[in-house]
């Protein structure tokens, strides 16, 4: 049994068919990629496994169970931790609060125990603390622990945002472009953390990246998507070398020449 | 500067963050229990005023600078709190001990009933939303002049606690004191909230509703639960200032009241229960400083004036020049001022300014 199973998922925002009769499975241990042009859906199926999104069709199964009936906030509990496109963090909030708030699911207390701050409460904040500090020292996020995020760099908020679903503790963890706009070395790094996530600490990754030398580094399966269709499936050289991938990406190529033209 | 140094984890997760920081607030508060020996009792009275009104502010606080829900209703509260205590006093003959917390639990609950219908409004239309609230009670507590006395109102009786008595008027020492323990338990929930998985997922809903969901935050359960315990000390302060003035109606909790509520949360500098203390003691002595004023200057020119509106006026004022000079409030200014005898000589004027992120598209350039 695969951990993610999304099978003939389709979804449609008026006319625009931005995920197109959609099927892949995402086996435990693996880190897979999706690939693909801007506007093929790659974020929106995320999205749709985040369950903010309700298919028109099609049907999505976490570790054999249907998720369509859940909704978006029971998703963390199941151990779906995800990061965001374009930065979701809490701006007015320091690092440390941001990556407690990742330790949400995990919360036992109550509003009376919070309220009288009781010795079971003092515990539990004591045990989130200890998980994210682990989180801290995989990422280097010691300099950072006390800053407020409305202050910080783009590259930072980049990692901060990746620890806030790591301290989740998932058991499948989804990237939306987690290099983007970084500079080499910073790549070089989500490089690292992406296969330790893997190696160390056994959580499986479905990524979304545009860097295809971060992808073939670090996959272990892709799947090209275009226009909300599914391309290819296979090793990063089988997808890069598939000539619907290569039409797809030349196609938009094309399409920019017309425009400066 | 202080460099504090952590050695442990219960650093973060005392009540206070260091042994001089405890030293001070405790000083405070021994300050705050002797001063009505030393006082008038006029001067007293004023205290206690600030003090029910910092009481409102939190609960309205806790609502808006924490889970950066707009409320312009929350005078509805105070007076759902004062009637609902003096009602279970005199209807039903609760002594004060039960009426109270149970007048918290109502105004709660009513706050709840609210914010079902209403989780899914943000910013202006929740503000329209709450502000009808305000309109609606004032209403029926006209419609239900039989229980209410409607535009005639209710007084409240002299708080009796196994047999001792509060009074504004009769001991107001005694009366002050009990309003400062009020004041004192809520700081306390207040920053144990702050201070637990509740207080954030509170700033999580404030900050990003979508990302707060994919944390696993429930979104409309953690705004009921806002907005439950925040019309909840709402409800308490409206207790209180029903024993304060002793005789209120519908007059006495109207939609400007809520308007100056959320003033005065602004103008103590929103998200701090600093800033509702500061703001308290804007909107209670404000009256009297303008009184103070006025009656200066008409002695000095030999004329009373006496312009209608003046307090709206300058409270309004108040408020533009700190939107546009201070939007943090005044915790925020303080916060300046303090860091500046800290660092002193070292101060730079740009210290508090907001750094500037890039975003991709210009760092791509
Ligand atoms: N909320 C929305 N409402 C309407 N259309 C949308 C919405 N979200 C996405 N779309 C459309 O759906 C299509 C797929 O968008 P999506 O964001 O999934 O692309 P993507 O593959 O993540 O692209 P990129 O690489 O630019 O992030 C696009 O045509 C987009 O315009
Ligand atoms: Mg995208």
């Amino acid at each position: 049994m695969s951990l993610l199973e999304v099978e003939n998922v389709t979804l449609k925002f008026g006319g625009v068919t931005a995920v197109n009769n959609v099927s892949f499975s995402v086996e435990e241990g693996e880190v897979f990629a999706l690939v693909g042009p801007n506007g093929a859906g790659k974020s929106t199926l995320f999205n749709l496994v985040s369950r903010f999104y309700d298919p028109v069709a099609g049907d999505i199964r976490f570790a054999g169970e249907s998720i369509l009936n859940k909704a978006p906030h029971e998703i963390a509990r199941l151990g779906i931790a995800r990061t965001f496109q374009n930065i979701e963090l809490f701006e007015q909030a320091t690092v440390l609060q941001n990556l407690l708030v990742g330790r949400h699911r995990h919360r036992r207390g109550n509003l009376f125990s919070e309220t009288l701050f009781t010795p079971f409460v003092r515990r539990e904040e004591r045990r989130h603390r200890e998980a994210v500090e682990k989180v801290i020292d995989f990422l280097d996020l010691q300099p950072y622990r006390e800053k407020y995020i409305a202050g910080l760099p783009y590259g930072v908020r980049k990692v901060v945002e990746m620890g806030r679903a790591l301290a989740i503790e998932p058991r499948l963890l989804l990237l939306d472009e987690p290099a983007s706009g970084l500079s080499v070395e910073e790549t070089q790094d989500v490089a690292y953390w992406v296969e330790d996530i893997k190696t160390q600490m056994g959580v499986t990754v479905l990524m979304v990246e545009h860097d295809m030398h971060l992808v073939s580094a670090v996959s272990d399966r892709v799947m090209a998507l275009a226009d909300g269709k599914m391309l290819a499936i296979g090793t990063a050289q089988e997808v890069q070398n598939h000539p619907k991938v290569i039409e797809a990406y030349i196609g938009v190529a094309d399409e920019n020449e017309r425009v400066v033209a | 500067m202080r460099t504090v140094f952590k050695t442990t984890y219960d650093a973060d997760i005392n009540l206070f963050r260091h042994g001089a920081q405890a030293f001070w607030y405790l000083s405070l508060l021994a300050l705050m229990i002797v001063l009505p020996f030393i006082l008038s009792d006029f001067a007293i009275g004023e205290m206690t005023n600030v003090l029910i009104w910092a009481i409102a502010g939190m609960g309205l606080m806790i609502l808006v600078g924490q889970t950066g829900q707009a409320s312009l209703g929350h005078a509805a509260f105070l007076a759902v709190g004062c009637y609902a205590n003096v009602l279970l006093q005199e209807k039903l003959g609760l002594p004060f001990i039960l009426s109270f917390p149970l007048a918290g639990v109502i105004a709660g609950l009513s706050g709840v009933a609210l914010a079902i219908p209403t989780s899914k409004l943000h910013g202006i239309y929740l503000a329209i939303g709450t502000l009808a609230v305000s309109i609606l009670v004032d209403d029926l507590i006209v419609i239900a002049e039989p229980l209410t006395g409607g535009i005639n109102g209710l007084y409240a009786p002299t708080i009796d606690i196994f047999g001792i008595q509060f009074d504004r008027y009769g001991t107001p020492v005694r009366f002050y004191g009990l309003i400062l323990f009020v004041t004192v338990l809520v700081v306390l929930a207040y920053r144990n909230i702050l201070r637990s998985p509740l207080g954030r997922s509170f700033a999580a809903v404030r900050d990003s509703e979508i990302s707060a969901q994919a944390m696993g935050v429930n979104v409309a359960r953690t705004k009921a639960v806002a907005f439950g315990i925040s019309t909840a000390i709402t409800g308490l302060a409206g207790a209180l200032m029903g024993h304060f003035s002793g005789i209120f109606n519908n007059e006495t909790f109207t939609i400007i009241i809520s308007i100056q509520m959320l003033l005065m949360i602004v103008i103590g500098g929103l998200g701090s229960i600093h800033g509702a203390f500061f703001g308290a003691v804007v909107i209670a002595l404000l009256p009297q400083a303008i009184a103070r004023v006025r009656d200066g200057v008409g002695a000095l020119t030999g004329t009373s004036i006496a312009i209608p509106g003046m307090e709206s006026a300058v409270f309004g004022a108040i408020l533009i020049l700190f939107i546009l000079f201070e939007p943090m409030g005044i915790y925020g200014r303080w916060l300046k001022i303090r860091t500046y005898f800290e660092l002193f000589p070292f101060y730079r004027r740009d210290m508090f300014r907001r750094q500037r992120s890039y975003l991709k598209t210009e760092r791509m350039r």
